[in-house]
């Protein structure tokens, strides 16, 4: 692993304090402390995807994964980013195995916590194979991290969202933090209408979307476990915080959480829809839900315990 | 997927003492711009991939003004291209000598 491009310029963030707005290059510099970034496997390097070219597709210098080192608060941190607009922040061969590295060295070291901006629809169509076993090797490496003490935080608030072997990559973390604009699911809005017919999910109803598979319901339901601000500050807070706290990863772990996830079935499984969720956690007016202010939500999610566990 | 590349012999050396820089992002309708000052001070190169075939005479027209209009000078600009518009192109290339450049007003 060699450090390099330490000096690489990018277009700056300033106008862009939106993080679901921002790049991924903006992301990362928005979130360390300044100037701390330090890129490995920089665009310099051309470690580009093998494959695109077969289809007659263009390459992305960085294969949209940028990984390296930095700062938060002082304290050295490993960061992985996807670009989103880049073939949908998608995992092909290359783009996996640069988040693969990160988390082995970041197991190796035992030491430095690891933070992952998710923006992604998931495997690479075009490297199906290869994007499949770099989501395998991608959860065992996070799993392996966790297990040698290291907490792996995972950043969800981007265009693409986290979907597809993402989900279930964020699953695996040790902690999510996802702000309003960010989705997480498996199958994407697309795939389970074209599968199951627009009567079970009509994809062209945003609405629908947000409150099935949004931050604010992910939230809710102990999917997430911090509310971030759609902004480079609310995440660098998000990220703060969560990385203040990270229980031990152990079977109890695991257990507490097969508990929890059992419980929530059990209590949501007969529900049609998110309102009706919210309904019965106790929310006196569900429907004022996705326009409720960041602030506004945050408080109310303070005061419900669902969204409280010792699980993941 | 085709490959395009200008050399031009320019009178003034891109600003600033930044070696590396990159702006954009590959989707449709626009690039990315690797900016890499390795080349001697009078000399700039504009390497493309492109999956848009068969505009050579564009893309050639769009960095000659580049560098007409540009200080470039020892700098290797490699481009992605998803497919921009001459308009993007000459904005992203601005935008590249401009990060090289770094934080100057």
């Amino acid at each position: 692993m060699s450090a390099s491009n330490s000096h690489l310029q990018v277009d700056s963030g300033l106008l862009s304090p939106s993080w679901y707005e921002a790049s991924a290059r903006q992301r990362v510099d928005g979130l360390l402390d300044a100037g701390s970034f330090d890129e490995f496997i920089g665009p310099a390097e051309r470690e580009t995807s093998p494959h695109l070219s077969l289809f007659n597709l263009p390459q992305q210098f960085d294969d949209g994964m940028i990984v390296g080192r930095g700062r938060l608060d002082g304290k050295t941190v490993f960061i992985a980013a996807q670009e989103g607009r880049f073939m949908g922040g998608s995992f092909g061969e290359v783009h996996g195995a640069k988040l693969t590295g990160l988390l082995r060295a970041a197991r190796d070291l035992g030491s430095v916590p690891v933070l992952v901006l998710f923006d992604t629809g998931g495997v690479r169509l075009q490297e199906a194979n290869a994007g499949e076993l770099a989501i395998a090797e991608i959860m065992r490496a996070v799993i392996e991290a966790r297990l040698a003490g290291v907490p792996v935080i995972g950043l969800i608030g981007g265009r693409a969202g986290c979907y597809g072997g993402g989900g279930l990559i964020a699953g695996c973390c040790s902690a999510l933090a996802v702000s309003e604009q960010g989705r997480i699911s498996v199958s994407g809005p697309e795939v389970i209408e074209t599968n199951r017919g627009v009567e079970e999910f009509d994809s062209k109803d945003r609405a629908l979307v947000w409150r099935t598979m949004g931050g604010k319901h992910r939230r809710l339901i102990g999917g997430a476990d911090r509310f971030a601000d759609d902004s480079l500050a609310g995440f660098r807070a998000a990220a703060s915080a969560l990385l203040a706290h990270v229980p031990p990863m152990q079977v109890e772990t695991l257990v507490a959480e097969q508990r929890r996830l059992e419980q929530r079935l059990q209590q949501f499984g007969g529900s049609e829809d998110a309102i009706d969720i919210w309904r019965s956690l106790g929310i006196s007016e569900p429907a004022s839900i996705p326009g409720m202010a960041y602030d506004d939500f945050a408080e109310l999610v303070a005061s419900l315990k669902e969204v409280r566990h010792d699980a993941r | 997927m085709e490959h395009l590349n200008y050399r031009h012999i320019v009178q003034r050396r891109a600003a600033g003492t930044s070696k590396l820089a990159i702006v954009g992002v590959v989707a449709s309708g626009n690039l990315e711009v690797l900016a890499e000052r390795l080349l001697p001070d009078n000399e700039c190169e504009v390497d493309i991939n492109t999956a848009a075939e068969g505009f050579g005479e564009v893309w050639q027209a769009v960095v000659a003004d580049f560098v007409e209009r540009r200080a470039s000078g020892g700098v290797r600009l490699s481009i992605n291209d998803g497919g921009a518009r001459p308009d993007m192109v000459a904005l992203r290339l601005a935008q590249a000598v401009r990060a090289l450049e770094g934080e100057q007003a």
